[in-house]
């Protein structure tokens, strides 16, 4: 019996698609369920972001049991930055218990890049650790060696870096996390091919599945931004210089181009085992890549 | 060593402000080496207080000035007690060590600290010091090469870098190095990759609990809870 829906595609050979959704900074749910309602159906899951850039907001749990209302498959992604294994590993029973069972373990941004830039960084755990506490709290016991009154099953995931400037502490980072049970990951955002390529080279011999990261960029100067204040990203200059290449104001326009025809080119090549969308603030227009990429069938 | 840095003026003069006769007391050790509460810092920090104080026209502050060798060693404090004499309170230049083995011995008179006690570094060059250890009390230096990934790497992670690492530095700051990125490299150099290799399991917080006391006789750390006196 698989853990999920999304375990049964990870386990078919289909090309799998997923993107994400954030949170709002504040109580009004309207535009998070209606991009979720956007696009459910379409991706084999939505994953929801854990306070992304360390920005304070509606939790990931909240948004997961939205996707899980609406009729989406949700995975929850979890940072070890804001809770220590208490709370992470009590985070995961309440999920469970509400069906939320894929979960993408994360480090965390640095509490410095956000907006509540006084707070305790806690990282009790890290992002192999915290794989690795899945698979114990799966086993029916707690961290501390305690019994479970019933225990919870996962499909379980995580990030690499595959253009990471200095790859080989990523690559070996990647392999614990495929030891510790890693079923898929969804990599950081991917602007060159080659380099994906590199690293499929690499990590094909490992039994996971690789989602290749699509970031979609609305403009150059958004992309600029990107490389010098959000941690694990360069958008390399020939995508920059293409996003600036757009006619004013179609800068987006430009840029869902750009990363429909990456996606094509994953699939048409067969690069990797699928794709994450990330819109990052304009997940209005995800249903607008799908189908550039040809990919809004909702069978892939 | 202990690293800190002095508090700002109107900070102290806001602290002090309640007491009359105010004894500055300085500390000789790392204290005096971190250019925050030594003998030096003591004289300066007297002068500038009375400099303010004539300035504001608030006149009503008497202070003297005391150095000890080690405030945190209660074998120096005697003769402080001896000095104190009827001082309304004691500026304690000291670490945090200090203020409190101060304020341990004087049981009558009010402890302000004059210091910020930073971290536990070593010098670097003329006036800089950089923070290396963070007293863990479980050292794994032998796992990363002898740099520490508890100090060294913002989020103090054991298994190697996040992806928040750029030209080799931490995403938290872009002027300092990545811990794990150096790390990396002195285990490539020594050709010890194989640890970095490995799972580290999650820290044992047990292993420190707070506050901690060390009996070298039993060569083993034990909780300071009762007879703590």
């Amino acid at each position: 019996m698989p853990n999920s829906l999304f375990e049964e595609k990870l386990n078919s050979n289909g090309f799998l698609v997923t993107t994400e959704v954030g949170p709002p900074k504040g109580t009004d749910i309207a535009e998070m369920v209606h991009h979720i309602d956007s696009f459910k159906d379409k991706v084999d899951a939505v994953n929801v972001t854990d306070h992304q850039s360390s920005v304070m907001r509606f939790p990931s749990l909240g948004g997961c049991l939205l996707v899980k209302e609406r009729g989406g498959e949700p995975i929850l992604q979890m940072t070890c930055r804001d809770r220590n294994r208490l709370a992470l590993q009590s985070d995961l029973l309440l999920a469970y218990s509400r069906g939320i069972t894929n979960v993408l373990s994360l480090t965390g941004d640095s509490i410095d890049v956000g907006d509540n830039k006084e707070a305790k960084p806690v990282f009790d755990l890290d992002s192999v650790q915290l794989l690795k506490m899945m698979k114990t709290i799966e086993s029916g016991a707690d961290m501390g060696g305690n019994p479970l009154k019933g225990a919870p099953k996962f499909c379980i995931g995580a990030s690499v870096h595959p253009e990471a400037d200095l790859i080989e502490p990523q690559l070996i980072k990647f392999e614990k996390k495929v030891a510790a049970g890693a079923q898929f990951f969804q990599t950081q955002g991917i602007f060159d091919l080659a380099s994906l390529r590199r690293f499929m080279q690499y990590a094909s011999q490992f039994r996971t599945k690789i989602l290749a990261g699509i970031i979609v960029l609305a403009s150059a100067r958004m992309a600029k931004y990107m490389n010098d204040n959000v941690p694990g990203i360069t958008v390399p200059q020939a995508t920059i210089d293409e996003l600036a290449s757009a006619e004013k104001g179609k800068g987006l326009q430009k840029g869902i181009e750009i990363a429909a025809r990456m996606i094509k080119t994953i699939k048409e090549e067969n690069l990797c085992h699928g794709v994450h969308i990330m819109a990052v603030g304009n997940e209005r227009v995800v249903p607008n890549i799908l189908e550039a990429a040809q990919l809004d069938g909702g069978h892939h | 060593m202990i690293v800190a840095e002095q508090k700002p003026l109107d900070e102290i003069r806001r602290m002090l402000g309640p007491y009359e006769r105010v004894l500055i007391v300085g500390c000789g050790t790392c204290m005096t080496v971190c250019n925050a509460g030594g003998e030096r810092e003591v004289s300066f920090l007297h002068s500038a207080l009375r400099l303010a104080q004539a300035k504001s026209g608030d006149g009503a502050h008497a202070f003297s000035e005391y150095t000890v060798k080690r405030q945190c060693d209660p074998e120096f404090l005697d003769a402080l007690a001896e000095k104190v004499g009827d001082v309304d309170a004691v500026l304690s230049l000291g670490c945090g060590i200090g203020v409190q083995a101060i304020a341990e011995r004087l049981a009558n008179v009010p402890v302000v600290p004059g210091v910020n006690t930073s971290f536990m570094g070593m010098a670097k060059e003329l006036g800089v010091w950089d923070e290396r250890c963070a007293a863990c009390g479980d050292c794994r230096l032998e796992e990363t090469g002898g740099i520490c990934a508890i100090t060294r790497c913002t989020k103090a992670i054991l298994n190697g870098p996040c992806a928040g690492t750029k030209n080799g530095k931490c995403e938290a700051n872009k002027d300092m190095d990545c811990g794990w990125i150096l790390i990396y490299k002195r285990l490539e150099q020594l050709r010890q990759l194989d640890k970095m290799r490995r799972y580290y399991p999650a820290r044992n917080f047990r292993a420190i609990p707070r506050p901690r006391r060390i009996v070298v006789n039993k060569g083993s750390i034990a909780n300071a809870g009762e007879g703590n006196a």
